[in-house]
């Protein structure tokens, strides 16, 4: 979920652009600790399993299949060696995630599993996965092969997480006011919310850049640099708005316009390059109930998936 | 009559206090005491803070602060507080640093791009201009932009020229001037500071158990080095002395 307590250093915490989906994933097959899970874009990757797993997929829809069969996503999934994962087609979303129990076996640096990829360090070498990578696994603590059938390839296990209200209305993105929101002139307040913006084909991990209606500062001082957050809303000086998102830099200098709430990151991190944002404000205590409410029901996940996955594995 | 600060959400993960809009050495070691005071009295959900030149951001976790502390309002309202209180008992003068990191730098082509033309600038010899930024002792105000991205300053305001209007690719080690700030770019980077020099000194090395060897706090005094001396320097690949 990201690298914390380097910041200061300029080492940005980095971590999976949808938390909600890469947790939800990592619970599925039982890990116990947050471990480490891929996140992947479109086109994905086609992963070949050499030995018998317990996997889940979450987060976009990318049409995951196993071998020739197309498998559900936010299920867990026992797969027998030999067989492979791939996704033939973009459906929905921006990342799906895929966890495997045991957890990828990547050396932590600086205490995550997280890769920077401005730093070169962390996760698998520092860098995004290659063809002919060889990612090894964590051992398997519950006999799932078990649950393998005879002349299947694959075995998916009947539960799966509801993800509800998660990513319905995707498009309706709900932010706090910031430091310097007083500073646009009213018209530009009006327009932030009456308007679509739409995502740049040079958004990503770092940002999403928006287009749609210029905006007005009333002030033209320049901010000095201060911290940042994954969903602080900077004005650019050409008037178009920065959505930070997962590897923002850890300080920026730009007015911070607006934040969006943490509890519609998901939601945000799995829209695409010409997807279009409505930007609706609300105040702090209304979203602060809304992440706590979404942290809730993933510990009454994780209580749920340890509870089915002990009942059907020896 | 100005506030002596101003304490804000940074969405509903993180808040901010900012004691002015200023580059001034005491409010910077006030930020950076309080830093310290919260890191030696950290709550629970504290996941992170980071330093401007006048301003601390703390990144929390809503969840754990709620679960623990149960604060009748908002969990930020209850951050406030705390932010209040750091702001109240942080000592500046425990986070005052005599020591001075002496840092070496090659101030001769190929490591210095701009020199000549932010010296014509200036209107001095560029012999002068290495005279006078060798000359001064700056303050390492921050870190950010990039791991280990220092902002150093002040720069001696003849030498102060505003950063490159549009980016140029910098190498790792390039030593840069942007108007009162002087830094170091620890990576290969787009950048649009002035680049004068470059140090052989590794400021970023991930596999290192301390992976940035420049604080906020510190203080800096640049040295010139040959560049025969720069490419002995590489080869021991050394860290800086203390």
């Amino acid at each position: 979920m990201g690298r914390y307590g380097f910041s200061h250093l300029g080492i940005n915490p980095g971590g999976a652009m949808d938390r909600y989906a890469a947790q939800a994933a990592n619970l599925l097959v039982g890990n116990e600790t947050p471990g480490a899970a891929l996140e992947m874009h479109f086109p994905a990757a086609q992963i070949l399993f050499e030995q018998n797993a317990l996997i889940s997929v979450t987060g976009a829809d990318f049409c995951p299949m196993l071998n020739d069969e197309q498998i559900p996503r936010w299920h867990p999934v026992v797969v027998r060696k030999n067989t492979v994962l791939h996704f033939p087609k973009l459906q929905w979303g921006a990342r799906c995630y895929l966890a495997v129990h045991g957890g990828f076996c990547v050396p932590p640096w600086l205490n995550s599993y997280s890769t920077n990829l401005k730093a070169g360090a962390g996760g698998f070498k520092g860098r995004k996965l290659e063809k002919g990578d060889e990612l090894p696994f964590g051992e398997n603590h519950m006999y799932i092969s078990g649950l393998l059938k005879e002349g299947k390839d694959y075995e998916v296990l009947r539960w799966q997480v509801a993800t509800g209200a998660m990513y319905e209305h995707p498009n309706e993105i709900y932010i706090i006011k910031g430091q310097e929101w007083d500073q646009l002139a009213p018209q530009s307040q009006l327009d932030i919310l009456e308007n679509n913006f739409i995502i740049h084909p040079f958004s990503d991990r770092m940002g999403y850049q928006l287009k749609g209606i210029p905006l007005q500062r009333m002030q033209r001082n320049e901010l000095l640099s201060s911290g940042v957050s994954f969903g602080t809303i900077q004005l650019l000086p050409s008037g178009q708005m920065i959505v930070l998102m997962a590897d923002h830099q850890t300080t920026g200098g730009y007015p911070r316009l607006a934040h969006v709430i943490s509890a519609h990151l998901p939601r945000l991190a799995q829209l695409r390059p010409s997807d279009c944002i409505q930007f609706k404000i609300t105040d702090i205590a209304t979203a602060e109930k809304m992440m706590m409410a979404q942290q809730q029901e993933l510990n009454i996940l994780r209580r749920a998936c340890y509870e089915r996955l002990n009942q059907v594995v020896c | 009559m100005r506030a002596p600060f101003h304490i804000f959400p940074l969405g509903d993960a993180a808040a901010t206090i900012e004691l002015g809009q200023q580059i001034d050495e005491q409010l910077n070691h006030r930020v950076l005491a309080m830093q310290q005071w919260l890191q030696n009295h950290p709550f629970e959900g504290l996941l992170d803070s980071v330093t401007g030149y006048s301003s601390l951001t703390v990144y929390y976790d809503t969840f754990i602060i709620h679960k623990n502390y149960a604060p009748r309002g908002t969990v930020f309202n209850w951050v406030a507080a705390q932010l209040q209180q750091a702001y109240t008992q942080a000592q500046p003068s425990a986070v005052e640093n005599n020591n001075i990191i002496r840092i070496p730098v090659c101030y001769e082509a190929p490591f210095s791009p701009d020199l000549a033309s932010l010296a014509q600038h200036a209107r001095l010899s560029t012999a002068e201009v290495v005279n006078i930024h060798t000359n001064t002792i700056y303050n390492v105000y921050m870190i950010g932009f990039l791991p280990g991205f220092s902002y150093m300053g002040q720069v001696n305001p003849q030498i102060a020229v505003p950063r490159k209007p549009v980016p140029e690719p910098v190498a790792a080690g390039s030593v840069g001037i942007a108007g009162a700030q002087t830094g170091i770019y620890p990576l290969n980077s787009p950048g649009g500071w002035q680049i004068i020099g470059r140090t052989p000194l590794k400021i970023f090395d991930p596999g290192s158990e301390v992976p940035v060897c420049l604080q906020a706090g510190n203080q800096v005094q640049f040295y010139p080095i040959t560049v025969k001396e720069f490419g002995e320097w590489q080869s021991q690949s050394s860290n800086p002395a203390y």
